[in-house]
């Protein structure tokens, strides 16, 4: 017999980022006991990443702001495939979110003759709608939840990782989950459980991601019979450090083109004026003076071409590059020094507006950003699919089972904006939080079958007693090469079939792995369980991608380079597993745009 | 690329010793990159802490060469050459195995300490008036990590094991920014007193020095609040005045 111990709790949240957070607040507001489990310790988790804002339609800086806007840039983003019943709320909400995190600490940077909460400009977004902290916008909006949260009666559980969920017929009734640092087993029971586990960035070479991006969520859901939709369209950041090679992909905040920040190649030219798509013409500056002013929050000006979407202007970076024109150590040119000569403390400036940039940079590339060029190039930042729920309450297709922010799908499209993760976070975690509580109180609890957990724990334990077999590491670099090299930026058929057989044998080869040493603190063991769920998600993003034949945002086939009106402009790509235990790929028709939302649509398209 | 040679504390709990480990180290890389080689090479089951690698998250505290750092923003280049690199935990928390320690104490330590309290907001929406210049002073604190570096170099902490009685400088930073907040209306200025002991602090600035975030932690933070304490405890004349006078004690500075 497997020994574990038991807690019992109405909501049980997986994931302590933004989402998690938020959910975990919101339930226990509703009066029920919450669980809440985080992969990291308490405050670690992705979201203190998140640097450059959150977009909220507050208009403190351009009072002709409001939600139709943002709903508006937000669908055009996504390339009108998102859920828009998710982009309308969260667009609507965002604000009050905002403004809460404010009445719990949340210490904003201030506009100068209001003294409200500041807000930058941001690509894809036609006002300053990101309020934000310099360039670490993230850790202040987790540090601000945390510091809320730990007085809300919240049970936390830190460093501990979900081996799988546990169902009672269709239901969801709780997780099985063991803690890392001492690698004892826990049965979580819950009457409903919310998943707020981010993305699936560590399943690519090249990632600004943190190790815990390895899709969880995305399995555990998958598993317990949820649909994954929109798993093709991963986000490759345009900027991500490249050199050197130990950092390669560490985030370059978009912020800094917000500021005035310019992209060259080795000719020295401002590339990004060769390509601007129809669809953003009429909002673009088509001059490098009125770029400018745009940074500087001139109101009649249009912005520079380096603020388009981040699909695109990754895009054009790689076509640099592929042409030649690239930096040595194959990027381009990212410029915020050369505000010089437009500013005269333009050096206090950036340090003031980019601090951890110059920090970063200075530290480790010995690069000073206010005298010298940055070296960027694309890295996988996002994953715009997942889990697919209820735009309202967040719920997936298995009852009682929700899943908020990263994990979740909908509200991006095939694109997301800079600055709507944020927001994301903390409108849906609320609702999923709201919603799960509701749902745990109305359908009371159900049974968890023992049998199911020791199951669970004996395949969790396999690879500690396995001997000779090979290590989990190797395996984990090999997909996530591939996954890079094959199912990257720029994708084609036939690689994208290969990948399906290689994840096949990486599989084959996981199920034999040995990880020795103990359960206590034990990386080769970990590596080895979060192989499994990287697995999933990188057959779920390749199958998705073969399916959608064509480009439409992050998701550019060369084989399909347009967009496919008649074919794909309506339908979400959808995974799920099959009854043979296999996955399905097939595609389900999007719900139709009432009229005052096309009409929203229509009148900022003009 | 060269080769660099290593001794990393490996064992659990009290018992443990120095292990033996090379690695090869290419330009820019880290001291977590080569714990992540020998890790995937040689010690699959070495444990680390460590979670972002861009120095934004504070989960890789160690003592490297004597020194508590983030590994992650420790470049091997910056480390003297030839010289094998001592990589051990840090020594203010309870072992747990390798390079990992039970920190838990700093989040049972913080829950202790009272939460933020704002004044009622200046509009109907819901919104505060601040200006830049005031928040300034708080958003300092708040680059705050908690990487717990400062906690681990505080010798109150690491050498007298006051973890009862002294909330260590990590704290402290956490205190004066809800202090220091403008919209703040807590008095938090007893239990700094009597539950954070402020008074063990004897301003070496040991944890100014290692704060990765180079936050002032010892001029900016705890000085100013030890003053705040002293006004409310040991000022004769204030005490005077607060008894002939009727003045609201509830407004701050």
């Amino acid at each position: 017999m497997a020994q574990y111990e038991k807690f019992d709790y109405d909501v049980l949240v997986i994931g302590a980022g933004g989402a998690g957070l938020r959910a975990a607040i919101e339930a226990s507001a509703a009066n029920v006991s919450v669980g809440l489990i985080c992969k990291s310790l308490l405050g670690k988790a992705h979201t203190v990443m998140a640097e450059g804002g959150m977009a909220a339609a507050m208009a403190n800086v351009d009072e002709r702001d409001n939600w139709k806007v943002h709903f508006a840039d937000t669908m055009r983003g996504g390339q009108y495939i998102n859920n828009y019943r998710m982009a309308q709320l969260h667009a609507q909400e965002a604000p009050s979110r905002v403004r809460e995190l404010e009445e719990w600490g949340a210490v904003f940077d201030r506009t100068k003759d209001s003294g409200l909460i500041s807000q930058r400009n941001f690509g894809g977004h036609k006002f300053p709608r990101l309020a934000h902290v310099g360039d670490r916008t993230g850790l202040e909006l987790i540090r601000t939840l945390q510091d809320h949260g730990i007085h809300q009666g919240i049970e936390v559980h830190m460093e501990h990782t979900v081996a799988s969920l546990l169902k009672d017929g269709d239901r969801v009734t709780g997780a099985v989950a063991y803690d890392r640092e001492r690698g004892r087993f826990k049965l979580f029971q819950a009457k409903a459980v919310v998943l707020a586990t981010g993305g699936t960035g560590r399943a690519f070479k090249i990632t600004s991601n943190s190790w815990e991006y390895t899709g969880d969520g995305h399995a555990l859901a998958y598993e317990a019979g949820a649909d994954l939709i929109d798993m093709e369209c991963i986000q490759f950041h345009p900027t991500g450090m490249v050199w050197p090679l130990s950092v390669r992909g560490i985030l370059v905040t978009e912020g800094v083109r917000g500021e005035g920040g310019i992209l060259r190649n080795s000719e020295g030219k401002r590339f990004m004026f060769d390509d601007i798509p129809d669809l953003y013409k009429h909002q673009t500056a088509d001059n490098e003076e009125e770029g400018w002013r745009y940074t500087q929050n001139d109101r009649e000006a249009r912005r520079p071409p380096e603020l388009l979407t981040r699909d695109h202007v990754a895009r054009c970076i790689m076509r640099e590059v592929r042409d030649g024109r690239g930096s040595p150590h194959g990027g381009v040119y990212l410029d915020i020094a050369w505000i010089k000569e437009r500013l005269p403390n333009a050096e206090e400036h950036i340090k003031r507006k980019l601090p951890s940039m110059y920090h970063q940079f200075k530290q480790l590339a010995n690069v000073d950003i206010t005298k010298e060029v940055m070296e960027v190039g694309p890295t996988t930042h996002y994953t715009m699919g997942g889990i697919k729920v209820d735009a309202d309450s967040q719920m997936s297709a298995v009852p009682g089972l929700f899943a908020a922010g990263e994990c979740a799908a909908g509200l991006h499209g095939a694109n997301r904006l800079g600055g709507n993760s944020l927001s994301d976070l903390v409108v849906f975690g609320k609702r999923a939080g709201e919603y799960a509580a509701n749902f745990a109180q109305e359908k009371g609890s159900g049974t968890v079958d023992e049998g199911q957990v020791e199951q669970v724990i004996n395949r969790a334990l396999a690879p500690l007693g396995r001997e000779g077999g090979e290590l989990p590491y190797a395996i984990q670099a090999e997909l996530q090469e591939k996954m890079q090299d094959l199912v990257g930026i720029v994708r084609r058929e036939e690689e994208m079939q290969q990948v399906l057989g290689i994840v096949a044998e990486l599989k084959e080869r996981a199920a034999h792995v040995s990880a020795p040493g103990n359960r206590e603190y034990n990386p080769g063991w970990h590596t080895a369980i979060d192989l499994d769920n990287l697995l999933t998600v990188s057959e779920a993003i390749a199958l998705s991608a073969i399916e959608r034949k064509e480009s439409r945002g992050g998701h550019f086939r060369e084989d399909y380079p347009d967009k496919d009106a008649a074919h794909f402009a309506n339908v979400n790509v959808r995974v799920r597993k099959g009854e043979d235990g296999r996955m399905q790929v097939d595609q389900v028709p999007m719900a139709e745009l009432p009229e005052d939302l096309q009409a929203i649509i229509d009148e900022e398209s003009k | 690329m060269s080769e660099a040679r290593f001794k990393i504390w490996r064992g659990e709990g009290e018992e443990g010793r120095f292990e033996e480990y090379s690695a090869q180290i290419d330009e820019g890389m880290v001291v977590l990159d080569a714990v992540h080689q020998i890790q995937a090479e040689k010690a699959p089951d070495l444990a680390c802490r460590w979670n972002c690698k861009a120095g934004k998250c504070g989960s890789c505290s160690a003592e490297i060469n004597g020194m508590p750092k983030l590994m992650c923003m420790t470049r091997m280049d910056q480390l003297p050459e030839g010289e094998t690199i001592t990589i051990e935990p840090m020594k203010a928390f309870p072992h747990i195995r390798d390079l990992v320690t039970d920190v838990s104490w700093n989040y049972r330590a913080k829950k202790k300490i009272k939460k933020f309290k704002p004044r009622a907001p200046d509009t109907e929406d819901g919104s505060w008036s601040m200006s830049q210049d005031d928040v300034d002073r708080v958003q300092e604190f708040r680059k705050c990590i908690e990487c717990f570096l400062c906690q681990d170099v505080c010798h109150v902490l690491r050498e007298h094991d006051k973890h009862e009685e002294f909330a260590g400088p990590q704290l402290m930073v956490y205190t004066a920014a809800l202090e220091m907040h403008p919209l703040d209306v807590e008095d938090r200025r007893e239990d700094l007193k009597e539950e954070q002991g402020i008074g063990y602090c004897n301003i070496t600035k040991c944890c100014t020095k290692v704060c990765p975030e180079e936050i002032t932690i010892t001029d900016n933070a705890i000085i100013p609040l030890k003053e705040r304490v002293v006004d409310k405890f040991y000022d004769p004349i204030g005490k005077l005045l607060k008894i002939f006078s009727s003045a609201d004690d509830s407004s701050k500075e």
